[in-house]
């Protein structure tokens, strides 16, 4: 590592020393589909725009848009070190991953200018509106309508699972400008859509955790003007799908910022050895200890694959497996290590968030409710086992 | 205690060059058909094939160069073993590859100066490990007397009927040894075969009682050299499970993408497609495990890390080959009950496989202690 990118190091860890926050009192998001009451909102908005005043968010993006025109080795040395010190997360994750690269990518200077500064420092913040209602991650069926009038769009219909949708300024939207089109996907359009236009409104939907982070979004009429276009008429779907690459990371074009605070066999583990049964402690257990172990080692199997996806002569016989099951093996994977994390919580496991005697004020339980968001959003398991079946394995479909 | 997982895996040309070679050399050589001509056979193998796997080298990978080796390491058997299991190619590799280790770590100078060269160009050594069925036995009941005789019997010793020496575990004053017992030394009748539940394998359990063993056929480490042993075992049966779980999905696959049932190809069916998909993400598990312990093994003493490694790849290999084969019969409906069908093969594979250097459990009752306290 090169001289800078140690002195970075020693910086950065040094001013984490100096500005984590101490407990909020209340339990932090794990990701930002968790922003779900204004005190959790004001919390962490002051926080990414804490980070990004400290310099250390969109440290690779230019300078006159708010970033330090570094390179992405310091975001990542930078997100790193967050990651390790268990900071919170960089919540505005839909304009620092997805929306702000494709701007700095594709947009105008003018769009540049207006919108990724705001992405930064927090004050805008960002949803995606790509599912409908009925068509979960099914995007071809989108049906939600955009039609030219004069210097406006017309936009109508309805999105769901709209994360922070109502405390979001600004929507990147996949609507249908055209009704028929050979392929389904080519009459999509893509737009930069202001939140606030008359004939937008957002109805906050209630979690099966009992708390909120995403609305349904409903457009009626709405107008918005016919520059938040991206790109031309009947290429959403492609610039939809160069959005996704951008998540990958500072390389890949994304401001950077913590977005997930990951929950790892050793937080189990760390709950397991505080646990006691008849006076013994919990990690005694023989059953729990190869329960745990069986997980210890899928959790590893799962790390290294992702060492193992950049060796081609390791993935030689199923080339794309290792990619094409990821989603399905990790959010399975912490589906059920949350899952029996409650199972050994004996009859605290019964308690919820709220609860003075809840076990970590009742972490566990939230983690593994929302965690299903990750196993249904985005494609649940059972498509992403078709898929694997169909495209890794060459079964038939059905 | 919360400890740092070490994550490395890497793969180097070379060890890709050896992985293309040996991918095809199994595949050429030993084709299903090939496999079952060796079933019934005496020694389960073809001295043709051995040569030439010697011609080429692979007896001496792991064996360093002042032995007569290429001294690549022993991670460097991994894509070969991984391979020979992918093929169901039987030889006397694995047994004679642990057994060059164990001279390695724990014997003198003068054992490896005679014997490592002899494994090299194609002698066959193997392990007798065993006196009871118990693979995670901490000691043995095998004894070399004061007067340096062997007493008692090991139990299911691969390959005894080709090997040229056996490396047996004793007790020897209260202390456990390693001793490099020759067959010459061994009576005709010494040897029985034992009916294995994978025809593609052969082993014997071997009577040792009254064998005279002279000093310098003590391996001087052998007590350190054995831990080593149980866990490079554990390593290579992994990586040939490994290779045997892939090709149980690849007969799977071929026949529920080619067999019509009520109208349909039977792998459009999810209750067949999500399983299938299952074995193969267990394959994968237990393939990114074996490499992961290849790349952080060394010629040195295992230290934790290669021990966690080597102890999860059993596991996780153990385990996903037993779920494919298990699913291979099912999946092949009637078919799959005959001994005609392929499928029977790799469940019988999988069925040896778990228990050669023990079985997943036992491995994940040490994991228990190197992970969780």
């Amino acid at each position: 590592m090169s001289n800078e990118l140690q002195e970075l190091r020693a910086e950065v860890t040094d001013w984490i020393k100096h500005n984590k926050p101490a407990d909020p009192g209340f339990l932090l998001p794990q990701t930002f589909m968790e922003v779900g009451s204004e005190r959790v909102l004001d919390f962490l908005r002051e926080w990414q725009h804490k980070v990004w005043s400290a310099g250390y968010l969109g440290m690779a993006w230019p300078e006159k848009y708010g970033g330090r025109g570094l390179s992405p080795a310091h975001q990542n040395l930078v997100d790193a070190e967050m990651k390790l010190a268990r900071v919170p997360i960089c919540f505005n994750v839909i304009g620092l991953g997805w929306a702000g690269p494709l701007i700095l990518d594709k947009g105008t200077d003018y769009e540049r200018e207006k919108y990724l500064k705001g992405i930064l420092n927090a004050e805008d913040i960002w949803c995606q509106g790509f599912s409908e209602p009925n068509h979960g991650s099914d995007l071809g069926s989108i049906q939600t309508r955009a039609k030219r009038d004069g210097s406006d769009y017309v936009i109508n219909g309805s999105k769901i699972w709209t994360t922070m949708g109502n405390y979001a300024k600004y929507m990147i939207l996949l609507a249908r400008t055209e009704a028929q089109t050979e392929r389904k996907y080519n009459g999509l359009s893509f737009f930069l859509a202001p939140m606030g236009a008359a004939g937008i409104s957002t109805q906050p939907i209630q979690k099966l955790t009992g708390e909120y982070g995403f609305t349904e979004t409903f457009f009626t009429d709405a107008r918005i003007p016919a520059d938040c276009i991206m790109g031309e008429e009947g290429q959403g779907w492609r610039i939809a799908m160069q959005t996704l690459q951008y998540e990958r990371g500072a390389e890949a074009g994304a401001a950077g910022g913590i977005s997930i605070l990951s929950i790892v066999m050793n937080d189990l583990l760390k709950m397991t050895q505080d646990i006691q049964r008849e006076g013994q402690p919990l990690l005694k257990d023989p059953v729990t200890r190869e329960n745990l172990v069986k997980f210890f080692i899928e959790e590893k199997a799962l790390y290294l694959a992702n060492q193992r996806i950049a060796i081609p002569a390791l993935c030689a016989d199923y080339p794309n497996s290792l990619a094409l099951s990821g989603k399905l093996r990790s959010t399975e994977f912490f589906r059920r290590m949350r899952q029996y994390a409650l199972t050994l919580q004996g009859a605290q496991g019964s308690l919820y968030v709220g609860d003075e005697d809840a076990i970590d004020g009742g972490f566990w339980q939230r983690a593994y409710m929302n965690n299903f968001s990750t196993t249904i959003g985005g494609g649940t398991s059972q498509v992403q086992a078709n898929i694997v079946g169909e495209h890794v394995l060459g079964l038939p479909k059905d | 205690m919360t400890r740092k997982t070490n994550m490395a895996l890497a793969f180097s040309d070379e060890q890709a060059m050896i992985l293309e070679s040996a991918k095809s050399f199994c595949r050429d050589r030993s084709d299903i058909a090939a496999v079952r001509s060796l079933l019934a056979s005496d020694n389960g193998y073809s001295t043709d094939i051995w040569a030439e796997m010697v011609a080429l080298g692979w007896t001496g990978i792991a064996i360093p160069e002042q032995y007569g080796g290429s001294e690549l390491g022993i991670g460097s058997t991994i894509p070969l073993v991984e391979s020979m299991g992918r093929h169901l190619l039987s030889t006397p590799y694995i047994s004679t590859t642990i057994a060059s280790q164990a001279l390695l770590r724990g014997g003198s100078e003068a054992q490896k100066a005679k014997w490592l060269p002899l494994l090299a160009e194609g002698s066959i050594g193997t392990m007798a490990l065993l006196d009871n069925e118990d693979w995670g036995a901490g000691s043995t009941s095998c004894v070399l007397t004061e007067s340096l005789k062997l007493r008692g019997s090991k139990l299911l010793v691969n390959d005894a009927a080709v090997a040229d020496f056996f490396i047996v575990s004793a007790t020897h004053n209260g202390a456990q040894v390693l001793v490099l017992v020759e067959a010459s030394q061994l009576p005709k009748d010494a040897l029985s075969r034992k009916v294995l539940i994978d025809d593609t394998k052969r082993a014997f359990n071997v009577d040792f009682n009254q064998i005279k063993i002279s000093a310098d056929a003590i391996l001087p480490k052998g007590e350190t050299a054995l831990r080593d042993i149980k866990l490079l075992g554990a390593l290579l049966t992994a990586a040939e499970a490994t290779g045997s779980c892939a090709a149980a999905l690849d007969v799977v696959v071929a026949y529920i993408t080619s067999r019509i049932q009520f109208g349909r190809l039977i792998g459009s069916y999810q209750s067949l497609k999500h399983p299938t998909v299952d074995i193969l993400i267990g394959m994968d598990s237990a393939r990114s495990l074996i490499y992961h312990a290849a790349t952080i093994l060394g010629d040195e003493p295992l230290d934790q890390d290669a021990e966690i490694a080597c102890r999860m790849a059993k596991a996780q290999a153990t385990d996903a080959l037993l779920f494919a084969g298990d699913r291979g019969i099912q999946f092949h409906g009637g078919m799959g009950f005959t001994y005609e069908c392929d499928a029977q093969l790799y469940l019988r594979r999988s069925l040896w496989v778990q228990h050669q250097y023990g079985d997943a459990q036992h491995h994940r009752l040490h994991l228990a202690s190197l992970i969780l306290d």
